[in-house]
């Protein structure tokens, strides 16, 4: 018998009777949208990430003085042609990436972030620091409003980043920058 | 030697002792205020907990549907009966492709399995890539806690450690410093790595997808770097639908560390392009918990480690006193029907005050399994004689009135009149390291007659 029929006759033989699968809560009433912002920046700041005004993004992005950057959002023109990139390890020199980023999650912070915006799958990973664009229609309340809106498998890889890289392994204290990025900016846009 | 043995050892250092229990308890507090912003927790725990029902009575079919979605979208699936079955496949996966190095993400399965000193054997370099776990594969350790692999170092030992291996300067122990200098030298692993391995947080029937989910982006930046990508999962970890996805995020971050969410919670479909994606099934004594009716709600757990944090115990003796990959209450519950004989001391290795049970997100009954595997474990004769005799004792005088009132008072005048030595030496454990309350002088009983006749 293959491995796989064996567990397979195993789990037939030893799981209980039929439980029910129970239903997901609703989506919360229109009102409740307008706290959705005020949370989603709160928690976000909580994670050490920061705000800049999409007037502000091309000022902030030169005062920074990054030397590589990768842009997949029409507001900045990065100086490193995406399209040309055929081995992820060639994106190991990026400083900044800017990304749009699909839904954002008042609760948590975080953001949907897919193969298609991100280009390289590697890409939200390997910057030393990263800008997130979100439209602000494309905030939800929660993570069941957020599964909703987006269908995991339409791309072969997506991601909710909810910060920048960090660990606190070390007596649980707080190290920004682990192994992605050091920074996270997001800019929210109308 | 027992978890008790092993917990006095480590008790040893008392100002350690206290570092590590209120280390633990931060985590604990964290997680209290976290879950204070969400008003309708418990019906989320409710809802987590019956999602795992659902899944443990329907897991054949929702691992077929995993395997038939999986194998669409391009990703090859093996099926493994046990530990030596998982090593042997993640090692022909490498073989094949020709490599001789890996990075690894956090993965208990992979620990249970042995797969680090199985792979090392081969001739496979294994880089983990967890700043924790990667301080104490250097340190060639196992890992203390589920989620916090090195929570029980200081930051001078983890200071000296990298000083040693990675030629940090001598003295240095600032985390922000020793952080950075792991950085750098895992970016070099992870730009030469030609496999990464990660473990499974979910895996979705509906889909054929896997979540994994961390805070330093580890996992992502071996997965995507390296051109093969494998990932272990025990029979246990698939949920139905994604969007039971929305249910176990909301818990699992926020039980775990207290965070709203973790990091980066990653969701892979497909290989990509030029790369190969391998998912390996794991039984290895999965099915057989499943068949016990008592214990099989261990199966649910989402390894988020809460029990840990709050436990009593844990946080006094450490998770090395357990000896067994997954410490602590969840552990004390999964380790005996692993190997009763080795780890059933573990059923003891708690007050049974509960607060395991209540902190766990899936609502796995945690402190009632210990009690039933107290149980199990003396009806198998495993018990130590320590406790074997007093409760044998117990359980006569416990059945005879006349016995139990006479050694009620026998024992009330024996400890006022015994020597010291008689009550507090190495074979009274309840005399070690306290002093036993004074004995009234009468008991409730006897105080109880003696108020009806006053009153009468």
């Amino acid at each position: 018998m293959s491995s796989k029929a064996a567990i397979l006759a195993d789990i037939r033989k030893n799981k209980p009777e039929d439980r029910p699968l129970p239903s997901l809560p609703p989506d919360p009433s229109e009102s409740a949208t307008d706290d959705w912002e005020v949370a989603f920046r709160e928690v976000l700041a909580a994670s050490k990430t920061t705000f800049v005004a999409p007037s502000e993004l091309a000022d902030y992005i030169r005062g920074a003085g990054y030397d590589t950057i990768a842009s997949n959002v029409p507001e900045f023109d990065g100086n490193l042609d995406l399209g040309t990139i055929a081995d992820p390890l060639q994106l190991a020199g990026v400083d900044l990436a800017i990304l749009p980023a699909r839904v954002g999650v008042a609760e948590n912070g975080a953001m949907w972030v897919s193969e298609t915006e991100a280009v390289h799958r590697i890409l939200p990973f390997i910057t030393q620091h990263l800008i997130l664009l979100l439209d602000r229609q494309d905030l939800v309340g929660t993570m069941h409003e957020a599964y909703r809106k987006i269908r995991v498998n339409d791309t072969g890889f997506g991601v909710f980043i909810a910060g920048p890289s960090k660990t606190a392994d070390i007596e649980q204290s707080l190290v920004i920058g682990a192994h992605g990025p050091r920074s996270l900016v997001v800019c929210l846009r109308d | 030697m027992s978890h008790a043995k092993r917990a006095a050892t480590f008790l040893l250092d008392e100002s350690r002792t206290d570092w590590h229990d209120q280390s633990l308890w931060q985590v604990r507090s964290k997680r209290d205020g976290s879950i204070a912003g969400i008003p309708e927790w418990e019906a989320l725990r409710q809802l987590g907990s019956d999602i795992k029902d659902n899944v443990l009575s329907n897991l054949d079919t929702y691992l077929e549907q995993f395997e038939e979605n999986a194998r669409a979208n391009g990703i090859v699936v093996h099926w493994a009966k046990d530990a030596a079955e998982h090593n042997a496949i993640v090692h022909g996966i490498l073989e094949k492709h020709g490599v001789d190095r890996i990075v690894k993400s956090k993965s208990m399965l992979t620990e249970e399995c042995h797969l680090n000193e199985y792979l090392t054997e081969q001739s496979v370099e294994v880089v983990d890539t967890d700043l924790g776990e990667r301080i104490i594969q250097l340190k060639k350790e196992p890992p203390s806690h589920i989620v916090m692999p090195a929570i029980h170092l200081k930051k001078e030992e983890i200071g000296q450690l990298f000083h040693e291996q990675l030629g940090t300067d001598e003295g240095a122990s600032d985390p922000q410093y020793l952080t950075e200098a792991a950085r750098q030298h895992l970016r070099e692993k992870f730009l030469a790595a030609k496999a990464a391995v990660t473990g499974v947080n979910f895996a979705l029937a509906d889909t054929g997808g896997i979540v994994v989910c961390t805070n330093e982006g580890n996992a992502d930046m071996g997965v995507h770097l390296a051109p093969v990508q494998i990932h272990c999962m025990g029979i246990e970890k698939v949920i139905p639908k994604a969007e039971h996805l929305g249910v176990f995020t909301r818990l699992l971050g926020r039980s775990a560390t207290g965070q709203p969410i973790t990091i980066y919670t990653s969701h892979h479909h497909k290989p990509k392009p030029g790369g190969e994606m391998h998912v390996v099934i794991v039984d290895n004594g999965r099915t057989r918990q499943l068949g016990r009716e008592d214990f099989r709600n261990s199966l649910k757990c989402i390894r988020c480690g809460a029990c840990m944090n709050t436990c009593p115990i844990y946080r006094r003796s450490g998770g090395h006193s357990y000896d067994h990959t997954i410490p602590g209450p969840i552990g004390s519950i999964l380790s005996p029907g692993i190997d009763l004989k080795k780890h059933g001391d573990l059923a003891f290795a708690s007050t049974l005050c509960g607060s395991c049970s209540d902190v766990c997100p899936v609502k796995i009954d945690i402190h009632d399994q210990l009690y039933k595997w107290r149980q199990v474990v003396s009806q198998e004769g495993h018990l130590d004689t320590s406790k074997r005799l007093p409760l044998l004792g117990a359980g006569t005088a416990l059945r005879s009135n006349g016995l139990y009132n006479f050694m009620g008072k026998a024992a009330r005048v024996a400890l006022n009149l015994a020597p010291r030595a008689a009550i507090y030496n190495r074979f009274n454990a309840w005399g070690k390291s306290r002093e036993l309350p004074e004995s009234p002088k009468e008991s409730f009983k006897e105080w109880y007659d003696r108020q009806e006749k006053h009153n009468a």
